[in-house]
């Protein structure tokens, strides 16, 4: 439910946090009025006239002692109470769905098991869910008001968050550490909700690094995660972009990158450039040309044949990389010559 | 108007050396000690800053600390401090005798304390132009990872440049500092010669043997810490 | 023999007992002066000039954030307009205010001496400031600085702005907090007048103490922290950058080592003033002096022990994080003794409803504020909601300015007639005090709501739910303005026709009263007092002494 001061409580944690906050702010009301009546009535009821001298003021052991003792009780029961939600917010289930975080100025990209991307932040209701944030640039910081969770993604590390949705609906998510802001060089369109004008371009900064969180039902979900596995969509043209494209794009997203070059040299596994169409001498002896059926062979079941003067320690990529994706990828890899 | 001014400034004990709003040498000396005092916790906490970066970083990297710091000459390192020892000493003695008035002795004492700081920056001079030529330097200008500069068929990894950023941020500092003093004790010597000082006010000695102690002091931690990784 | 005291000085031949405004003449002779009392002034001058500043700039920010969208400037203007805003603020204004500017001026009359232990160093700390803040400005005309006031990396050492120039000034501005803060250590041990114990100390005196300790123990390790980030940034030294190896949260583990003690060297002269306001304003000693005056101290040394509150949602190990929580929530006592100290002060007062009183209450309505929205910032979880949100914004705002600043008005009002001689028009200060204080609540009052809802600080636009609170904020600003300007007005009055001020307008059993005269004499006091009562013994004073300056407020029958 969403109050004066809170947003809706859309997550495990929201009950939680929003008690304390709740709880704070009573106790604040109830000191506060108290010292304000306590002052306006001294100050009405001691005003000064003429003749009436003030009387010698000293101190109060048991007085003094009391308002510095009781307070501690509260702050104990107040850092308990706060340290415990906090102990919640950073220990994530071991069943918890893992999300990819990458933040640069000024955009945050989510990436998904599956290998798909996307810029708009969809997670399933009701199960738990943890974000891996890591920066390429300068500091960001990652904040789900509706979820109470906030966390700063930190060049050179890994940070976790995590939290549970509790019904589907749409709310905002924010960067809330401050990183900056530049003019760029794409034309503003009106009604673009992310970022600021500039004349007649697109504004961006830390302000803009904001987005939307979709929490979708079990099956809204399975949909997503299938869509994000269809080609992007080239922002230029507003069409998806061609498979080879496409296939350069899985080769870093997938990370085949971190073990086939594409520019001849040998890393863990053969590169790629010039691979199509070359016959290739496999470590049982036997020969192959490496067409289109050999390069989907090696992908699903890459230990089938393995290249001679290479280890067959390559993972099969069978249900992480869908037919089409397969086949962008051997698009791409038939463009390297 | 005139009982005022004899309360004030009438006291024979007022002497030249004793400002103004002082009453007592006593008072005026105490204050100028104290508050050297509380500039030399001013200083260690500045220092404090590095050696908490230098403990980071070490407790990340030993291995690499152990590496870089073979890089470093032990043996003028070591001189240095031996350098710096002794001109602390001189700095005690000069304060000793200034107690007792002895003028040339004091001024004596401080011609060595400042050679000794002379001394230690010659050093710091030849240990400086040898890692520039090795390209043992901080930050973007290291280059000692690099073939060329193999030290014994052995290079360093490109890492290393985090010991030599702290060596020059921590040595340069103290460099200065070491600059700082000899600027305080030749003043203190000028004001000597001219014979400011006597057993009754010999505050500027004292303060300024109190700061070239702290140098020693930060010098005494620094040389290990650099030098005598393990 | 007295010339030639003066001589081996630097006074010149100056009259001592002429008041000091008039005891030298011509500009040599106000910039080359090692009277504490004339530094103070040009402090004073100097953070008024740095107030309305900084207050522009966040003018600028408020006008900005009006409408969402673009308003009156790009955002790369927006960024440049907050930091500087920020960093004029504490670096320029803040931080030397109420020690350089008030502490100054009334600390050595507080200690019955003719100055403070150093007069030159006093002299040579405020030109390092002047330095210092010409650094600054330098880096404002010079492409300015788009960082926040917190100079985090890497974005800091990213940058393309003018990031070396305003860190190198607030580099030498540090020096001189540090050399005032050693100054007023020793005068404080050393220099007090004969009679005057550490129980008999005003706790102006106290605030002023534990505000030197943390000055001189904090501001090093922030100037060897803006070393290294010029390092950083000239060199690529490498130490804050994860690329080379670096750590950047070490960056602000150093940072906060410095600025949070440094938020209690903003506040605690604050504090310090109301004690004294309210003292006099009541005619009673301040309701357990003891307390009050340990729970300075107290706040200092919480100040050095809590810098982690600030990095919860940075990464520090959870033991970190949850030992930092349970310090900060300590802080509360202390600040939670004084404010009930200062009521309790109240009860069985005389209260006079002067202009500085009325911002003293001011204060302890707002610092009480600024205090228990403290204690949603110090529990964990829901510090993770808020951090880095517009409530943070509010909360120190009201800790820095509705505590701070109004206590530095309250204190510039009460002792001004002792630093100018003259009176000021007490019912527009009255009109002033409204516009300010009012002006303030609709200005962050709806920062928390709009904070709590979600909205981040620090941004250039924002989402159509938060237009109607940023919009009730901006007219905030410009009512704080109006109040700021007519205070202006009745302070450049006061100069030039305002009546003369008797040696204690107020009444007052304060030292600073009693012994001097308005303005007073260069030496501060013509004999060296002998201090025989506290300073907040109404009882022990005569009449003669309360009601000097008020005779028409004298007890007629007796």
């Amino acid at each position: 439910m969403e109050t004066l001061q809170l947003p809706p409580q859309w997550s495990t944690f929201a009950r939680q946090t929003d008690w304390v906050f709740y709880f704070i702010y009573y106790l604040s009301v109830a000191f506060f009025v108290a010292i304000c009546a306590a002052m306006v009535y001294f100050v009405w009821k001691y005003r000064r006239k003429p003749g009436v001298m003030s009387e010698p003021s000293g101190h109060n052991n048991l007085l003094e002692i009391g308002w510095t003792v009781s307070p501690l009780v509260l702050l104990v029961f107040l850092f308990h109470v706060g340290y415990r939600g906090y102990v919640d917010l950073t220990m994530p289930p071991a069943d918890a769905m893992e999300i990819r975080v990458r933040a640069r100025k000024w955009a945050w990209d989510f990436e998904y098991a599956n290998g798909g991307h996307a810029t708009v932040l969809h997670v399933p209701v009701h199960r738990p869910v943890k974000l891996i944030l890591s920066s390429e640039d300068v500091i960001h910081s990652l904040y789900i008001p509706a979820f109470r969770v906030k966390r700063d993604a930190v060049p050179g590390y890994y940070s976790t968050m995590w939290f549970e949705a509790t019904q589907t609906g749409e709310t905002d998510f924010f960067c809330t550490e401050y990183c900056g802001a530049a003019v760029g060089t794409s034309e503003y369109r009106e009604g673009d909700p992310n970022v600021g004008r500039e004349g007649d371009r697109r504004h961006t900064g830390h302000f803009s690094m904001i987005g939307r969180v979709k929490i979708e039902t079990r099956a809204e979900f399975s949909t997503f995660l299938e869509s994000i596995l269809r080609p992007p969509t080239d922002p230029a043209t507003g069409r998806e972009v061609s498979p080879e494209v496409w296939g350069s794009l899985i080769y870093r997203s997938s990370q085949c990158n971190t073990c086939h070059s594409i520019d001849g040299s040998a890393m863990t596994g053969p590169s790629w450039r010039g691979l199509f169409g070359r016959s290739r001498e496999f470590v049982d002896g036997t020969n192959r040309v490496a067409d289109a059926n050999y390069l989907r062979e090696s992908i699903l079941q890459p230990n089938a044949h393995v290249v001679r003067g290479f280890n067959g320690v390559m993972p099969s990529f069978a249900g992480t990389l869908r037919d089409q994706q397969i086949d962008a990828l051997i698009a791409y890899i038939r463009t390297l010559r | 108007m005139a009982t005022a001014e004899s309360a004030d400034h009438g006291h024979e004990e007022h002497p030249k050396f004793l400002a103004h709003h002082f009453d007592t040498p006593a008072q005026q000396f105490d204050s100028a000690k104290l508050g050297m005092w509380v500039f030399v916790a001013t200083e260690i906490l500045m220092f404090g800053g590095l050696f908490v970066a230098y403990l980071l970083f070490k407790s990340q990297e030993p291995q690499m600390f152990l590496e870089a710091h073979h890089r470093l000459n032990r043996e003028m390192g070591a001189a240095n401090t031996v350098v710096l020892l002794f001109s602390s000493l001189t700095a005690a003695l000069a304060v000793r005798s200034s107690q007792l008035g002895k003028r040339k002795q004091t001024s004596a004492l401080l011609v060595v304390t400042i050679l000794c700081a002379l001394v230690f920056l010659v050093v710091k001079y030849f240990e400086y132009t040898h890692k520039f030529h090795d390209g043992l330097l901080p930050g973007r200008f290291f280059t000692a990872h690099l073939p060329e500069h193999a030290h014994n068929g052995h290079v360093l990894p490109q890492r290393a440049h985090m010991f030599f950023a702290l060596y020059f941020m921590m040595t340069g500092l103290h460099g200065v500092h070491v600059i700082l003093g000899i600027s305080i004790l030749t003043w203190v010597l000028i004001r000597n010669q001219r014979g400011e000082f006597s057993p009754e006010y010999f505050t500027a000695v004292e303060i300024g043997a109190l700061y070239w102690h702290l140098v020693d002091l930060v010098w005494i931690y620094l040389f290990p810490l650099l030098y005598l990784v393990g | 023999m007295a010339t030639e005291v003066a001589d081996s000085h630097g006074h010149g031949d100056v009259d001592y007992n002429a008041p000091y405004l008039t005891a030298g003449k011509g500009i040599k002779s106000w910039l080359l002066t090692v009277d504490h009392k004339r530094i103070g002034v040009m402090y004073l001058i100097s953070v008024i000039l740095a107030f309305f500043m900084g207050g522009m700039f966040a003018l600028l920010v408020r006008l900005e954030l009006f409408a969402p969208g673009r308003t009156i400037m790009s955002a790369e203007y927006y960024n440049r307009a907050f930091t500087l805003h920020g960093a004029i603020m504490v670096f320029l204004f803040i931080i030397p205010s109420v020690p350089g500017a008030l502490g100054n001026f009334v600390l050595p009359i507080m200690l019955g001496t003719k100055d403070v232990a150093f007069p030159k160093i006093n002299l040579l700390s405020f030109y390092i400031y002047v330095i210092g803040a010409t650094f600054s400005l330098y880096s404002i005309i010079s492409g300015s600085v788009d960082t926040g006031w917190t100079f985090y990396t890497p974005y800091s050492t990213t940058s393309n702005t003018s990031v070396v120039s305003m860190v190198l000034g607030v580099f030498i501005l540090g020096f001189s907090s540090i050399l005032t803060g050693l100054n007023f250590i020793v005068t404080v041990h050393k220099l007090r007048a004969p009679g005057l114990h550490w129980n008999r100390l005003p706790l102006f005196v106290w605030g002023m103490y534990a505000t030197s300790i943390i000055q001189v123990l904090a501001t090093p390790v922030l100037a060897i922290t803006l070393l290294l980030l010029a390092a950083e940034r000239t060199m690529g030294l490498g130490i804050f950058d994860p690329a080379l190896g670096g750590d950047p949260v070490l960056f602000q583990h150093f940072f906060w080592f410095y600025s949070h003690p440094a938020v209690y060297i903003m506040i605690v002269p604050g504090m310090a003033i109301v004690s004294e306001l309210l003292a006099t304003f009541s005619r009673r000693a301040i309701f357990g002096y003891f307390a009050v005056a340990m729970s300075s101290l107290g706040l200092a040394l919480l100040g050095f022990l809590v810098w982690g509150h600030h990095m919860f949602t940075s990464g520090q190990s959870e033991f970190s994080t949850m030992l930092f929580s349970g310090l900060t929530m300590l802080v509360a006592i202390p600040s939670g003794v004084k404010v009930f100290n200062w009521t309790a002060t109240l009860y069985k007062g005389s209260i006079a409803l002067t202009t500085p009183m009325l911002y003293a209450l001011a204060f302890l309505v707002l610092f009480t504020i600024g205090g228990l929205t403290g204690l949603f910032l110090g529990a964990l979880n829901t510090d993770i909601h808020l951090h880095d949100t517009y409530f943070v914004v509010a909360h120190f705002h009201y800790v820095m300015m509705g505590g701070t600043v109004i206590a530095f008005v309250g204190g510039i009002l009460y002792w001004w007639p002792k630093i100018t001689g003259k009176m000021y028009d007490e019912k527009m200060a009255k009109v002033s005090w409204f516009f300010v204080v009012v002006g303030f609540n609709v200005t962050f009052l709806i920062q928390f709501i709009m904070g709590s809802k979600g909205m981040p600080r620090r941004y250039y636009d924002y989402l159509p739910q938060f237009e109607i609170y940023h919009k009730v904020s901006t007219v905030g600003s410009w009512m704080l303005l109006v109040g700021f300007l007519i205070l202006a007005g009745v302070l450049v009055k006061s100069l030039k026709s305002g009546p003369k001020a008797p040696p204690n307008p107020w009444g007052s059993a304060g030292y600073e009263w009693q012994g001097t005269e308005s303005p007073p004499v260069f030496q501060n006091f013509r004999e060296t007092p002998t201090i025989t009562r506290g300073p907040y013994d109404y009882h022990l004073c005569t009449e003669a002494e309360l009601f000097d300056g008020f005779p028409e407020d004298a007890p007629k029958e007796g």
